[in-house]
């Protein structure tokens, strides 16, 4: 089984969702990124999502874009990343990361070498925004081999008729774009998730995340109620920006305890 | 002669958009639905003959088409060897080919009951033709623009503004059109319903680099015509000027299989081709994937991509449509480079012995023209699209010339 396979299994037992915060790399410089993730593993993330800086983030709002830009400027490349998640398995071995980017600087490093070079550094698996199911033959093949898990987006424009073929190759879990929008933007309400996950649910057994717009441990609770994972990423980056470390950790405690006292609905 | 090729160049793209190894559809899932819809209807609208029509109509009557091939005899003396024909579109309502491809694309939107227009801007001339459309037709429209491009194409901005356009400037990465193209891709996902996107370039995912070159292509249809009626015969060289390459493609494309003609396509080559200031995506670049195709991109050797640089603010752009990366590898097009430098040059040539102010975009190709002409023979024909004329360029050109307006 996957470590996040693992990670899900275990909640299922528990009856719990998942947190999922994220960590844009570099952002503002490599060791506030190691903290970060040490940290985050110490204080509830039950999966930690890692954001591979990319000078033209197409799907991101001006908070992950900013982050990019400060990642990028601190000298965040792919190898850098990988680097990161290196010396992070050195002390864990079983908090489960995935890598969230775009396209580009994967081709350019070369697939089948980063899906290969990923893989055996300690990464569990891949979200490439700029990759639809209809060009997915680039990574799928690669990612398959080297057993990482390619998390497929689904969007409120995905059709019920079009769910299967988006779901067809991927694994680990779907991560729901709650919103028709730019991260950091809006947040789905509670209504919105009751309308949405069902209709997921029925497409696929895999474990349902959601993000774009979560923000609060009210909302991660919400969240946690309908779906099996909420995953934060532009509040906490705004905490780093405003505060320090220590106070995106607390707020991971916070998110944390939200998704653990919320009771999930008959997933 | 010219021998048409059994293996047509022309039937391009493939089911999944692709030229070759480039194009493809490499948007987030958001978008895919959406893209997927305007494929459809764009197909939808091809096979109807009433489509065409009402097109025909506005091209005719509004832009003010066919326009015209001029035989710049001055400029061909001046440079002593081929015969030079500028296919004019600089004359077109709104002063360049970008209000081809915007009339082709409000019209699908009408169809699409679409009530919102967006676009992305370098120049301004793509923005201001999406706005005189929605002036026509009544809808509303926002335009990215790069701050710094909004700063160096100020009488578009007000133009715009007076078509009654939203212009938001866009200070992310460096400024220029692929910021702005950023940006109205992050519109367009969080407001899909109602909206329609207008990409002012042959780039972009599909189906908008086949679309945006079927409504260019009305360029290169009236040149060949027209060079039949004058000459009898079809020009040896044709020449066009590369940002992400619509009037190229829309030049180029009813000559593909017309062996006989050369096409060579101008990229901006800036400071140099060595400066790395330069917006020469084919000659500098590699293969990539952004703004949702895979094409030839300026990049650094982590993938990030690079910042364009031209005097011209519509080829500052650090990729190319992918139909012309394909046509690059498979060596049916010629792409060569001229520089800031070499395009003032030419624009100040062309203004003297034509009468005619260029803009800064063809006046690269005529930098090119002015590289080749001396060398070719008297009974050879060149035909270069003036794609746009200089107006909007008179404010930055005095400034490089160090004259005070
Ligand atoms: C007059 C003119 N020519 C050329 C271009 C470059 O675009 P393309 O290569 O798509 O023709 C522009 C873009 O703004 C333009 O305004």
């Amino acid at each position: 089984m996957s470590r996040i396979a693992g990670v899900f299994a275990g909640l299922k037992t528990q009856g719990r969702a998942a947190l999922i915060p994220f960590v844009e790399a570099y952002d503002p410089n490599r060791e506030t990124s190691l903290a970060l993730l040490r940290g985050m593993a110490e204080n509830g993330a039950d999966i930690i999502e890692i954001g591979m800086p990319f000078t033209d983030p197409m799907a991101d709002g001006p908070t992950i874009q900013a982050a990019g830009r400060r990642g990028l400027l601190a000298g965040a490349s792919l190898h850098g990343v990988l680097g990161l998640v290196e010396e992070f398995r050195r002390t864990n071995n079983h908090t489960p990361l995935v890598l969230m980017g775009y396209l580009n600087p994967i081709l350019s490093y070369g697939v089948e070498k980063f899906c290969a070079d990923a893989a055996r550094l300690g990464v569990d698996g891949l979200i490439v925004v700029d990759l639809p199911t209809e060009e997915a033959d680039l990574l799928l093949p690669d990612a398959g081999k080297n057993g990482l898990d390619v998390i497929r987006l689904v969007a409120p424009t995905t059709s019920d008729a079009r769910l299967p073929l988006v779901l067809e190759g991927s694994s680990g879990f779907v991560y729901y774009v709650s919103i028709t929008g730019i991260t950091g933007t809006r947040t789905a309400s509670a209504a919105d998730l009751a309308r949405d996950i069902p209709r997921i649910r029925a497409a696929t057994s895999l474990p349902i995340a959601v993000g774009f717009g979560v923000r609060t441990p009210e909302q991660a609770a919400v969240v946690a109620q309908h779906a099996d994972a909420a995953i934060v990423a532009s509040a906490l980056i705004e905490t780093l920006q405003r505060e320090n470390v220590d106070a995106v950790l607390r707020d991971v405690k916070a998110l944390s305890a939200g998704v653990r006292g919320a009771r999930q609905k008959a997933a | 002669m010219t021998t048409v090729l059994p293996n047509t160049l022309r039937n391009g793209p493939d089911g999944r958009g692709r030229f070759g190894e480039f194009g493809g559809r490499f948007v987030a899932e958001t978008l895919m639905p959406l893209i997927l819809e305007l494929e459809a209807a764009y197909e939808a609208a091809k096979a109807d003959p009433s489509f065409q029509a009402e097109l025909d109509y506005y091209l005719k009557h509004y832009v003010g088409r066919p326009s015209a091939l001029w035989h710049a005899e001055r400029l061909s003396r001046e440079l002593g060897g081929a015969k030079i024909y500028f296919k004019r579109d600089e004359l077109n309502h709104t002063g360049a080919h970008k209000i081809n491809n915007c009339l082709g694309q409000i019209l699908l939107a009408k169809r699409m009951g679409k009530t919102r227009i967006i676009a992305e801007t370098g120049a301004g001339q793509h923005g201001v033709a999406t706005a005189t459309v929605c002036a026509l037709f009544g809808l509303p429209c926002t335009v990215y623009m790069g701050a710094v491009d909004v700063e160096r194409q100020k009488p578009n901005v007000f133009r715009m503004k007076l078509l009654g356009a939203e212009v938001v400037p866009v200070s992310s990465g460096a400024g220029t059109l692929k910021d702005a193209m950023n940006d109205a891709m992050r519109d367009w996902v969080a407001n899909v319903q109602d909206t329609f996107y207008i990409i002012g370039t042959a780039a972009g995912p599909h189906p908008y680099p086949a679309m945006v070159r079927d409504f260019q292509c009305v360029i290169g249809e009236e040149a060949k015509a027209q060079m039949l009626e004058a000459e009898g015969r079809l020009p040896d060289v044709a020449v066009a000027a590369i940002g992400g390459g619509s009037n190229a493609i829309g030049l180029f494309h009813p000559f593909l299989d017309d062996t006989s003609v050369r096409l060579i396509g101008v990229e901006a080559a800036g400071h140099g081709l060595d400066s790395n200031e330069h917006a020469a995506s084919l000659s500098r670049g590699r293969p990539g994937v952004l703004h949702g195709n895979r094409t030839y991109l300026l990049q650094d050797d982590d993938g990030q991509i690079l910042e364009a640089h031209s005097i011209s603010a519509g080829l500052d752009y650090p990729g190319i449509g992918p139909e012309h990366s394909w046509l690059h590898d498979i060596g049916r097009v010629e792409y060569v480079a001229a520089t800031d430098k070499e395009a003032l040059a030419a624009f100040q040539l062309c203004t003297r012995t034509e009468g005619i102010i260029p803009a800064l975009e063809p006046s690269h190709a005529l930098a090119h023209v002015t590289k080749i002409a001396p060398k070719m023979s008297k009974d050879e024909i060149i035909l270069m699209n003036l794609c746009g004329r200089g107006d909007k360029d008179i404010f930055s050109v005095a400034k490089h010339l160090g004259v005070e307006l």
